[in-house]
């Protein structure tokens, strides 16, 4: 019998993975670097933070704001300016801060457009009037609760609200919680667009899927080595991200596991397929990198990663969620958050598998060697 | 029987005719060299009968098959090792040799042996991107070595090594020849590689064959040796300041 260490496929992937395992760097940007973002993004929004905003006084006579700011606001000098501060203490939105800045009309219109103030306040025969984009949200929620402070200092909005503010505190709503899956897609597509693609056109560059082609292996063995390795490090990388944001956030899975490995999987046949069709011909990785980039970057910012794509206009939503990634993405969250099952991740396993192996073939049929 | 029969065989590339009319036969056991300047068409030559290119008219057949109807025979009857190739940096040179070895179901031992043939015993844990230059050489040659094939491929196998080094690398393939199981087609600059390894020499220049036969055949009162031989017939020299040749 033949000894299993000399299997060819045993070969290629011992070997494909020493190579990955080898190279620290790889190793940072494709295991570390996404755990750092995702705890990174995780604390920056998880936190309980101030909001802030930025007013700038363009007044000629004294408004009922100022008598307010000579009552509640905090005067410093910052840079040489005078800036005066007033802070809004709230226990369940969180507490506001309003920073007051005295300029003329041109340098306020200024800082506006370099995104530096939010809102102009001038007044016209002692009344404040407010100037600022209306398309702005944070702009206008700067005017909300202004104009609200003003009407009625001491009181906060959650003490004033017709209807008391209850928080939600249930598992699977905050945003970390959105964000985690996201991540987690994201990871295996850039990890196998990455890896595989470029394992792919170095070996073509290098002359070395030439020599390897020259000898009795087999073509697919070596790209299945190339997937197996990847779909290994893509585990590992979700385990450890898993456990820091379990540990730091509390977040957990509340579907069913087998359904998310399948659906893993799934995802990453359909990434090696578009990897395989990537890189079927080029032997530039500057070409490569461009293919890359065209195929990533529009999923990164349509699927629905870092915020959710409701807010694109409703007929593209049709569009986005044809995309692999918002697919994989939909599913994982679906699994994490709202505690899907087998039924529901069929649909998006199934068609993510035959889209992989649909390129694959393609990708095949057009396939370099050399 | 033959190993190899070409039969006027083109290729070109866009605007170059790398290839244009090259008929050879070689027998079983011989050694071959191809002696021309750069660019005259040898790595292309040798990668059609390698099976890697595919001509753009004629035939090639490798004891008697063609590569289109017998592909996975043949891969396992060839051994090679091309112009220029990097081996995976991050793999040691027995890690490589195992992978390539498993191509063709051989184990450990079949490595074991082709490390100590090619001398590389004392670099075996060492990673492929360390390697010197001639070690890189007979890293390739170590692959090319491993299924004994019984037809070798070597394009340009000394070029960059020191006098040394080549020594050695003559010293192998001189081995090879005396057990005569393996036929040898190699490219070269250096006319005393043609001479003291080959049995017969071809010339090419341009895509063409200028002269082929055995050294003696070869040489006459104006031609004492390879070098003059060559001037006489293309007004180039072989390997000396290629770069004026072009
Ligand atoms: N892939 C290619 N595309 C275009 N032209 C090519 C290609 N490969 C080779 N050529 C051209 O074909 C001609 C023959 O090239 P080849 O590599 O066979 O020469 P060679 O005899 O091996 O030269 P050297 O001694 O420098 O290795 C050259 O003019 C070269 O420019
Ligand atoms: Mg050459």
């Amino acid at each position: 019998m033949k000894s299993f260490k000399s299997n060819q496929l045993y070969q290629l992937t011992l070997t494909q993975f020493l190579e990955t395992i080898r190279e620290p760097e790889v190793l940072f940007w494709g295991i570390i670097f996404p755990v750092l973002i995702s705890i990174g993004l995780g604390l920056a929004f998880t936190q309980k933070t101030e909001s802030k905003f930025h007013v700038i006084l363009v007044e000629t006579q004294p408004t009922e704001l100022d008598s307010l700011l000579c009552l509640y606001a905090q005067p410093e000098q910052i840079e040489g300016k005078e800036i005066r501060t007033w802070k809004v203490p709230d226990d369940i939105l969180g507490n506001t801060a309003f920073r007051f800045e005295r300029k003329d009309w041109h340098s306020a219109i200024v800082s506006l457009k370099r995104g530096e103030a939010d809102l102009i306040v001038t007044d016209s025969t002692g009344r404040m009037q407010y100037h600022f984009d209306p398309h702005n949200s944070q702009a206008q929620l700067a005017y909300m609760k202004l104009s609200a402070l003003v009407h009625s200092p001491e009181a906060s909005v959650t003490t004033t609200a017709a209807a008391p503010i209850r928080p939600l505190t249930l598992k699977g709503v905050r945003y970390i919680d959105f964000l985690v899956p996201g991540l987690i897609a994201f990871g295996i597509m850039s990890s196998i667009l990455w890896g595989v693609s470029y394992t792919i056109i170095e070996r073509r560059s290098q002359k070395l899927l030439r020599r390897m082609i020259a000898t009795p292996m087999k073509k697919s063995n070596f790209l299945f080595a190339l997937m197996f390795v990847r779909i290994l490090m893509n585990i590992v990388e979700a385990l450890i991200l898993f456990f820091f944001v379990w540990w730091l956030f509390d977040i957990q899975i509340q579907g069913n596991i087998g359904a998310l490995l399948v659906l893993f999987m799934a995802g990453n046949i359909a990434f090696t397929g578009i990897a395989v069709l990537v890189s079927c011909h080029t032997s530039k990785t500057e070409v490569g990198t461009g293919w890359i980039n065209a195929v990533q970057m529009p999923m990164m910012i349509l699927s629905g990663i870092f915020f959710s794509y409701h807010n694109f206009p409703e007929w593209s939503i049709r569009i986005i969620k044809l995309l692999p990634l918002t697919a994989l993405t939909d599913g994982i969250r679906s699994i994490f958050n709202e505690g899907a099952g087998w039924m529901e991740i069929i649909t998006p396993s199934v068609a993510l598998s035959v889209f992989g192996m649909l390129c694959l073939v393609i990708g095949m049929r057009f396939f370099k060697w050399y | 029987m033959l190993q190899i029969e070409v039969n006027s065989v083109y290729k070109s590339f866009k605007d170059v005719q790398a290839v244009q009319g090259i008929s050879l036969a070689i027998p079983s056991g011989e050694f071959v060299a191809l002696l021309g300047p750069n660019g005259a068409g040898k790595t292309t030559l040798v990668e059609m009968m390698e099976g890697l290119r595919k001509p753009d008219s004629g035939e090639i057949r490798i004891q008697g098959k063609s590569w289109q109807k017998h592909e996975n025979e043949l891969r396992k009857i060839i051994g090679l090792s091309l112009q220029e190739t990097r081996f995976q940096e991050k793999l040691t040179v027995r890690e490589t040799l195992r992978l390539f070895a498993s191509f063709f179901g051989l184990g450990e031992k079949r490595v074991d042996e082709v490390i100590a043939w090619t001398g590389l015993e004392s670099k075996h844990q060492s990673m492929t991107g360390t390697l010197s230059g001639g070690q890189r050489q007979r890293l390739a040659l170590a692959v090319a070595l491993l299924n004994h094939p019984q037809i070798l491929f070597l394009d340009e196998p000394t070029t960059g090594l020191d006098p040394h080094s080549r020594l050695d690398l003559w010293k192998i393939l001189k081995s090879l020849k005396d057990s005569g199981e393996t036929t040898l087609i190699l490219t070269t600059h250096y006319m005393e590689e043609a001479e003291s390894l080959c049995d017969h020499i071809i010339i090419v220049d341009e895509g063409k064959i200028l002269r082929e036969g055995r050294l003696e055949e070869l040489l006459n009162e104006n031609a004492r040796n390879l070098d003059e031989l060559f001037i006489q017939l293309t007004g180039k020299t072989l390997n000396e300041n290629p770069e004026k040749s072009q």
